[in-house]
């Protein structure tokens, strides 16, 4: 006799515990701490407060460590957890030309006010594994810097601005901007828009689509400007004080991209921007993501749509890695039902048209796609 | 209102589009009557396309008026109009013949579906009356009825124009747009479709608007003839005048650089 | 983080685990509540009509039901009751999972007793027995737009929708009659909602849209992913598309369910050995037991059940 499949309660909570296990691994090894993690596996944490689009390197170590170095599982975590914070207030908006520079590099100008900055980066390694760190060996120190870094470090893209070479970037109205994270996105969407979206979107996802624009696939001919990366300082104005006091500080990533125009029928010749920036050190990411915002203001510059890169609908909508990791992922909950209603049909189908067995037709063009 | 002799069915007034500073079209004005054909010939960017785009409802223009005669409401500006009422027009009173079938017809349905898109847009709920339908349009447009089943993409050039034509006359529209129905088919498909074509128009009372650059296919089917060059309108006139007995300098090199049809 | 203890719920409901603090109750906050509230006030007040809002990231995954659990946060008091279902079936590891949630973060009762629930959240079914006004029925669904398989932008769905331009719909269904020579569409099969908006009635199999045409409960739809909510009100037209001479129809079974005996619920089809050898028992779960049990209580006088 049949009896239904029962017990569905203790099995998740055994699978729980089992997951938790296989996380710590063996026991005998040390275990992994936050600390560890936000210093020796800072990269990681910076993508993850990046496409989380909350900054707290203490939490962002925790979603880390509790995905077993799952970064998108760590994303999702710390999304969520971001749902239930309370929101006070607005920070003032960060001025990068302020940022307390620790690498800046423009692949436009040769030299430039405030130089080149190399800081750290895998730019300039050979990518050969290092037996010595396998042997935890110690590290040599860096050599200090023989004077502070130029404090004046202007933005390339102002450089040329004040030649009017580039667009000036202006903003379009004194409207508070949309804000992603509180209402849903509508079409057409404007720049803001976009961008917050870009700057939380998969960094991979971005990435492939910046290089498809390289490839030909809406070809934008992008330089890099500059890329920035440092410390900026947070400042918040309370109600009750109605000047703005520091909060924190937190590092950043810019990049600013320079495009070629042709110019249009309303335009001259310029150069176009498209722009990227990111919490933490993310380089990769911003540098795709300056790119793709290029790409995708294609529309307002009058150039023809013609690549997936420049299709604001198919880029935005499938950026979030929470979403799609989510969606594509659900494939894995029961679908009895509705594989149960296909194959009545299919039956059905089968029995009319009283077909050979080893022939095995389907639908082809059904109105509702499998979920 | 009722619609008379003297309205036309559509009106265009002082019709001007630019792109930038750039000239789409300028200062046209015409008219189309019921029942009848104008040609726009012109070589590839005199603006004919763009004014076509315009007045089909595509394009809101620069300056200018584009005036069609509803049914009840009579003569209404169609960018005046709000959107609903004018893809309601669209998909009712007007049809559009594109130059490439793709852009008119939905490739991944069948025949029949395609031909009967428009009775279920207009709200026509019974399976069995669509079909009969579909098949009737379809031997009209001299298509095989054993293909009503089948995919566009199995239909060459020709027949694809076909299915295209009856998907817009299915609901018996009163103003068909059509962009270069015949170029890039072969001489005696496009023979056969402009018969089609003339033979239904006729028919149906139906007026229509042909842009082409082929002078052969404006004699067959146009009434009346617009020349344009550099997005002004250099002569207009009755077919026959105007191809027998250019006047404009341009119109006489045009005539005199195509072989008679 | 502190745990408590709870103490044990008699009667009915199934086990509840111990309360998360720490959290708000049922997770959201009172503001995100709110504009959830608000976007199913509007969403009632014009049936069927998708209305936008703004979605959070649940503990869930996308795809996992959130649109349905931040409806179902947004609504429900410390006295409902609450059901969840995933298939028909309580026991299944999403409907456990969601429960779990609920039971964690509010605390509230639950049960599997489709009568006793005030609110029911559900996956691709809808309970066999039928519903009260008092009770309120939340979908989790997938892809709110019925017309993304024709249309994949927004942009333009929204403006089909807003024009009432449905015809391209019943293409669909003509392409399927013209080729099948019936529509094939089993599951997520399209409904009109009051003559007006078109809708996805998720994908719930089709024999379950005529449940929903004028259903004393309140329908509630959560897509989270897609940050869309929508509603059918009480006692609201539910039509499922169709032509008037290929009228819509139901899935039906030879069989009837092996454990309860019944012939007019949704039966899931089970393979029992190796051979392929099948059997066919009730999607509800709760339905299914209850048929039983009435069979145990002694001879059934009336063997067909009316829904």
């Amino acid at each position: 006799m049949y009896v239904a499949v029962k017990g569905g309660e203790s099995a998740i909570k055994n699978s729980q515990e089992l997951l938790a296990e296989e996380r710590r691994g063996d026991k005998n090894v040390k275990e992994l701490t936050l600390d560890q993690i936000q210093n020796q596996l800072s990269l990681s944490l910076d993508r993850v407060m990046a496409e989380a689009s909350l900054y707290d390197r203490e939490l962002a170590a925790l979603a880390v460590k509790q995905s077993c170095g799952d970064l998108v599982e760590a994303i999702f975590l710390l999304r969520a957890y971001r749902t239930t914070l309370p929101r006070f207030g607005t920070t003032v908006p960060i001025e990068t030309a302020n940022m307390s520079i620790r690498r800046r590099i423009s692949a436009t100008f040769k030299d430039l006010p405030g130089g080149q900055v190399l800081g750290p980066s895998f730019d300039y390694t050979h990518r050969l594994l290092d037996f010595s760190l396998a042997a935890n060996g110690d590290v040599p120190e860096a050599m200090e810097a023989d004077g502070t870094v130029d404090r004046n470090m202007p933005r390339v893209t102002d450089l040329l601005n004040n030649e009017g070479l580039i667009e000036e970037e202006t903003a379009e109205d004194d409207n508070e901007p949309f804000d992603l994270t509180r209402e849903s996105l509508k079409f057409p969407a404007d720049r803001p828009a976009r961008l917050q979206n870009l700057a939380r979107g998969d960094e991979g996802f971005l990435l492939a689509l910046a290089y498809s624009t390289q490839r030909g696939w809406g070809r934008n001919h992008p330089f890099a400007g500059e890329i920035r990366m440092g410390e900026l300082s947070i400042e918040f104005i309370p109600d009750e004080l109605g000047f703005s006091i520091e909060i924190g500080e937190i590092t950043i990533t810019e990049c600013q991209m320079i495009n070629q125009f042709k110019g249009s029928s309303d335009i001259p010749a310029q150069f176009t921007r498209g722009y990227g920036l990111s919490f933490g050190h993310n380089e990769r990411k911003t540098m795709a993501m300056g790119i793709v915002d290029r790409a995708l203001r294609t529309r307002e510059l009058d150039e023809h749509v013609q690549a997936p890169a420049q299709d604001e609908e198919f880029v935005l909508s499938h950026s979030c890695n929470v979403e799609a990791s989510g969606f594509v992922q659900h494939l894995k909950l029961p679908h009895y039902v509705d594989f149960q209603s296909e194959l009545v049909t299919v039956r059905a189908l089968r029995g009319e048209a009283n077909i050979d067995k080893t022939n095995i037709v389907k639908p082809i063009s059904d109105i509702a796609a499998t979920e | 209102m009722t619609s008379n002799k003297e309205t036309p069915l559509l009106r265009v007034t002082e019709l001007s589009h630019y792109y930038g500073d750039q000239v789409g079209c300028e200062e046209i004005n015409l008219e189309v009557y019921n029942g009848e054909i104008l040609g726009i010939v012109g070589e590839s960017g005199s603006g004919k396309t763009t004014l076509l785009k315009i007045i089909s409802g595509l394009l809101p223009p620069t300056q200018g008026t584009i005036e069609f005669d509803k049914r009840i409401e009579g003569p209404s500006d169609i960018y005046q109009m709000s959107e609903p009422e004018r893809r309601l027009l669209m998909r009712t009173d007007w049809g559009i013949i594109y130059q490439n079938p793709k852009d008119g017809l939905r490739m991944n349905v069948s025949a029949g579906a395609n031909v009967g898109e428009r009775l279920m847009a207009v709200g026509a709920r019974n399976y069995s009356y669509i079909r009969a339908e579909s098949n009737d349009w379809l031997n009209k447009v001299e298509m095989d009825l054993g293909r009503i089943d089948h995919f566009p993409k199995t239909f060459s050039g020709g027949m694809l124009q076909r299915l295209q034509i009856a998907r817009n006359l299915i609901t018996k529209p009163r103003l068909v747009f059509m962009d270069e129905p015949t170029s890039g088919l072969d001489v005696s498909v496009q023979a056969r479709l402009l018969d089609l074509v003339r033979g239904l128009v006729n028919q149906l009372g139906i007026s229509c608007v042909i842009v082409s650059h082929d002078l052969g296919v404006m004699r067959l089917l146009s009434h009346r003839l617009m020349v344009m060059k550099s997005g002004k309108v250099v002569e207009q006139g009755l077919t026959d005048q105007v191809l027998d007995d250019p006047q404009a300098p341009y119109t006489q090199l045009l005539v005199s650089s195509i072989l008679p049809i | 983080m502190a745990i408590s203890n709870q103490s044990e719920k008699a009667g009915n409901s199934t086990e509840t685990p111990e309360i998360l603090e720490g959290y708000n109750f049922a997770y959201l906050d009172d503001q995100t509540k709110r504009m959830i509230r608000r976007a199913i006030l509007k969403a009632v007040a014009i049936p069927g009509y998708q209305v936008p809002f703004g979605s959070r990231e649940m503990p869930l995954p996308f795809g996992w039901g959130t649109g349905g659990i931040q409806i179902t946060a947004s609504i429900i008091g410390k006295d409902d009751i609450l059901k969840v279902i995933d298939q028909g079936a309580d026991d299944t590891t999403n409907a456990i999972n969601i429960r779990n949630f609920f039971g964690k973060t509010a605390g509230i009762e639950t049960t599997e007793k489709t009568t006793e629930a005030t609110v029911i959240q559900t996956r691709h079914r809808i309970p066999e027995n039928p519903l009260s006004a008092k009770q309120i029925l939340v979908y989790q669904v997938p892809i709110p737009e019925p017309l993304r398989w024709l249309e994949q932008r927004e942009s333009e769905t929204r403006k089909m929708h807003a024009l009432a331009e449905y015809g391209v719909m019943h293409v669909g269904l003509y392409e399927n009659i013209a080729h099948f020579g019936r529509v094939t569409t089993s599951y997520n099969y399209p409904v009109q909602v009051n003559d007006r908006y078109i809708m996805s009635p998720s994908p719930i199999p089709k024999f379950d849209n005529p449940k929903m045409d004028k259903m004393p409960a309140l329908q509630l739809f959560g897509a989270g992913r897609e940050k869309r909510i929508y509603a059918v009100p009480p006692f609201t037209k539910v039509k499922s598309l169709d032509f008037e001479d290929h009228p819509f129809a139901i899935e039906s079974w030879e069989e009837s369910c092996a454990l309860c005996g019944s012939s007019n619920s949704f039966l899931d089809e089970v393979i029992i050995d190796d051979e392929g050898s099948r059997m066919f028992v009730c999607s509800d779960s709760n339905f299914c037991r209850e048929e039983t049990e009435k069979i145990k209580d002694g001879p059934v006088t009336s063997s067909g059940e009316t829904l």
